[in-house]
């Protein structure tokens, strides 16, 4: 009695570790001229672009991209490195990353190749960064519910409306956004959505912040109010953009980002707890370094298989669902399992700090991304159940 | 996997499904199957897979015998395939002849008395000792030394509560050995092949827990409708496959690391913990699961469920708890220090 969950046992090959050594040596030469503090990087207002410049110019920006695109034709493995050895130190990859993942991916399947020349090197050097305007104040997890209207008017679009939750709107440079540009099919109700590029200093465009309850300020509320796109900004098929998104969602939810953000607590309580912790606190680090070594075994058979042309989209979801729920746990495990521990006292300040902003950060995790709800749902429909 | 791992795994999974229909096993009356069963698994050279060729096994790697554990755990293994394997595996360690017929080994818990005295006699108390009953040896393991042992040099006392596997108690008081040997790898290296073989065993018999969670719930009407149409059901059933998923990987991930690295090695360590663990984890969440879905209905004997579920059980105890492999890694990790988390998990 087999079941239709698959996770074929696959390891980064030992080509990529030389790269990862070579990921660790720049990373160790950014902390070590005070780039970032690691563990820090999300509560410092770490966007730089400065840093993704440097991490351009290293090759470590669209590195599966073709060479004519200033990629480098490397696989998704070699990505998955780098990914996963900036997120466990919480390098500012704030710049980049969006643009890295998504953005430009779309861009190279669906973008004139005006638009791909234009765009895609520069997203390599690390010179443009990428906002995503997917939510609406009526649209979150009902993606299809979109309603920010985009109507034709000669060889431009005109769009008006207002999206949420919208991640470095205000320093992005583009924005690749979900508007509406025709009403729902009674057949479809996903019908009538297209995806556009969307130049952020296009007059109308206004920008406006939303403090999140760690205290970051990348969240944004974007109003269109009259906002003229050109036409040869669409990205695919027009009212067609429910077709377009299967094979990166599942890199997007089976990534390392999926359950690294938090990993410096980790960290941090291997350190709070000593060289010889009493058994709570040595078998709770012992659970805590099976789970994650088993979520990354899991998503590093996803990234192999997605590497084989597979399309693991149960999976990868199921990747995110088991992954989230880990990192939203962390921060209260490590709480419970570090509270009788006699730490250096130099130590103790960091950690109590540590905890308390992960804390802070964790609600997040099971929404960002897909839902738990939302997932939990296509993993059923894996099943077969509905 | 391997083309052989592959083909392993098909002509388990046939024998089990022909022979060891889990509900046919649970109607039957008396255990007339079990002979056939046997006979077809030994026949086929998967009870003596471990066992080098030149002492009459198949010598097959390590991974591929795994998936025939995977694959007996589908069916609630109700024969000592395990045990026999572990324990063939530990004789040809010791560079042993290996018994004809079904072997089981002790200790499997932790805490346990048993042990071989200097003069090699065998004394002591070996508790939840699986298919005790079926095997023509027991085979001790004791720090660095194994010994083979005849039903008639221990009492044989069955569990009062059935975890499933024939569990009983064995008591021996100075009994002589068949044969003895020194044993290379210890009890540590039998541990690692041990738990390696539960959580492998584990991972099956939750697969099959999710597949009959999903026949059943798109059977069984409520309300008007299919319960697996509720979307909280199919919310908890999500679940259950995010657990089996993790099973999966973290079994599969040990075998392979068995298969390619040293058993000394930090690699192995670090990779059968984590799956003793992580599988033991995610039997104790997927069997509160599986019986929610099913209502009174999986409480019974009558329907298979039970079968899985009691030997699940039984099998996280066994080579060392969730709770023992992780004091044992999270001591390890502890020592080597916060700036070897990640080098350690990247590792692998």
């Amino acid at each position: 009695m087999q079941t239709a969950i698959r996770f074929d046992q696959k390891r980064l090959p030992d080509a990529t570790e030389e790269l990862r050594a070579d990921v660790r040596a720049f990373l160790a030469d950014e902390i070590a001229r005070g780039t970032f503090t690691p563990g820090k990087g999300l509560q410092q207002d770490s966007f730089d672009r400065g840093f993704s410049k440097r991490v351009g110019e290293q090759g470590w920006i669209g590195m599966t991209w073709p060479k004519q695109y200033g990629g480098r034709e490397m696989t998704h493995l070699d990505r998955y490195v780098v990914t996963e050895e900036m997120r466990a130190v919480t390098a500012p990859t704030w710049c980049h990353f969006v643009a890295d993942r998504q953005s430009g991916p779309v861009i190279l399947k669906y973008g004139t190749d005006a638009l791909k020349e234009d765009i895609l090197p520069a997203i390599t050097r690390g010179e443009l960064c990428f906002a995503i305007g997917m939510s609406e104040p009526n649209s979150g997890s009902d993606l299809f519910a979109a309603s920010v209207k985009a109507e034709r008017e000669g060889a431009f679009y005109k769009v008006n409306g207002r999206k949420v939750w919208t991640s470095n709107a205000h320093r992005a440079d583009y924005m690749i956004a979900l508007l509406r540009t025709s009403p729902p099919t009674k057949e479809n109700r996903r019908h009538g959505l297209t995806q556009f590029l969307v130049k952020m200093d296009t007059p109308g465009i206004s920008v406006s912040p939303i403090e999140a309850m760690p205290g970051m300020t990348d969240f944004n509320e974007v109003l269109f109010e009259d906002v003229m796109i050109p036409a040869d900004h669409v990205l695919g098929e027009v009212d067609g953009a429910w077709k377009q998104a299967t094979a990166e969602l599942a890199y997007e939810r089976s990534g390392p980002e999926r359950f690294l953000e938090t990993f410096y607590v980790l960290t941090a309580l291997t350190r709070e707890l000593g060289p010889e912790p009493d058994l709570r606190g040595a078998e709770g680090l012992g659970r805590l370094v099976a789970q994650l070594h088993t979520l990354r075994r899991m998503s590093v058979s996803v990234a192999g298989m997605l590497h084989e042309g597979k399309e693991p989209v149960l999976e990868s979801s199921i990747v995110k669902d088991v992954g989230t729920i880990w990192e939203q746990e962390l921060p209260a495990k490590a709480r419970t399992l570090s509270a009788f521990a006699k730490p250096d006292p130099t130590n103790e300040q960091d950690f109590d700090d540590l905890l308390d902003f992960a804390a802070l950060v964790a609600p997040k995790f099971t929404i960002q991304g897909g839902t738990t709800e939302i997932l939990r749902g296509i993993i059923a429909r894996g099943l077969g159940m509905r | 996997m391997s083309d052989e791992t592959d083909m392993i795994a098909e002509a388990t999974g046939r024998i089990f499904a022909d022979l060891a229909d889990p509900q046919v096993l649970n109607a039957a009356k008396d255990e007339a199957w079990k002979a056939p069963l046997w006979q077809a698994l030994e026949e086929a050279g998967l009870t003596r897979a471990w066992v080098p060729e030149e002492k009459g096994g198949a010598g097959l790697a390590l991974d591929a015998a795994f998936e025939i554990l995977r694959g007996s755990g589908h069916y609630a293994a109700p024969v000592a395939i395990a045990e026999t394997l572990i324990a063939g595996w530990a004789m040809a360690q010791a560079g042993l002849d290996v018994p004809e017929g079904a072997l089981t080994l002790a200790p499997a818990r932790a805490r346990d008395t048993v042990a071989i005295a200097q003069d090699g006699t065998v004394s002591g108390k070996a508790r939840s000792v699986a298919h005790a009953a079926d095997a023509g040896h027991v085979v001790i393991v004791d720090g660095n030394r194994v010994a083979l042992m005849t039903p008639e040099t221990f009492t044989a006392t069955p569990r009062d509560t059935d975890m499933g596997g024939e569990r009983a108690d064995l008591t021996f008081e100075s009994a002589q050995p068949t044969s003895s040997a020194e044993l290379p790898c210890g009890i540590a290296g039998v541990q690692l092949i041990g738990a390696t073989a539960r959580a492998c065993q584990m991972t099956g018999a939750l697969e099959s827990a999710l597949a009959l969670t999903t026949d059943y719930t798109g059977e069984r009407e409520a309300f008007g409708r299919k319960i697996g149409k509720f979307q909280a059901v199919q919310q908890n059933l999500a679940r259950l496959a995010g657990e089996v998923a993790a099973a999966l990987t973290a079994s599969g991930s040990a075998a392979d690391t068995l298969a390619k690295e040293a058993l000394t090695s930090d690699a192995v360590f670090l990779e059968v913990a984590a799956a003793k663990i992580r599988v033991g984890e995610a039997v104790e969440t997927g069997v509160a699961i599986a019986h929610q879905a099913h209502g009174a209905i999986g409480w019974t004997q009558d329907y298979t469920l039970q079968r899985y579920t009691r030997r699940m059980m039984g099998w996280r105890d066994d080579f060392g708890t969730e709770a023992d492999w992780a004091v044992r890694l999270g001591t390890h990790v502890a020592a080597a220090g916060a700036d070897q988390v990640w080098p350690m998990i990247t590792m692998r």
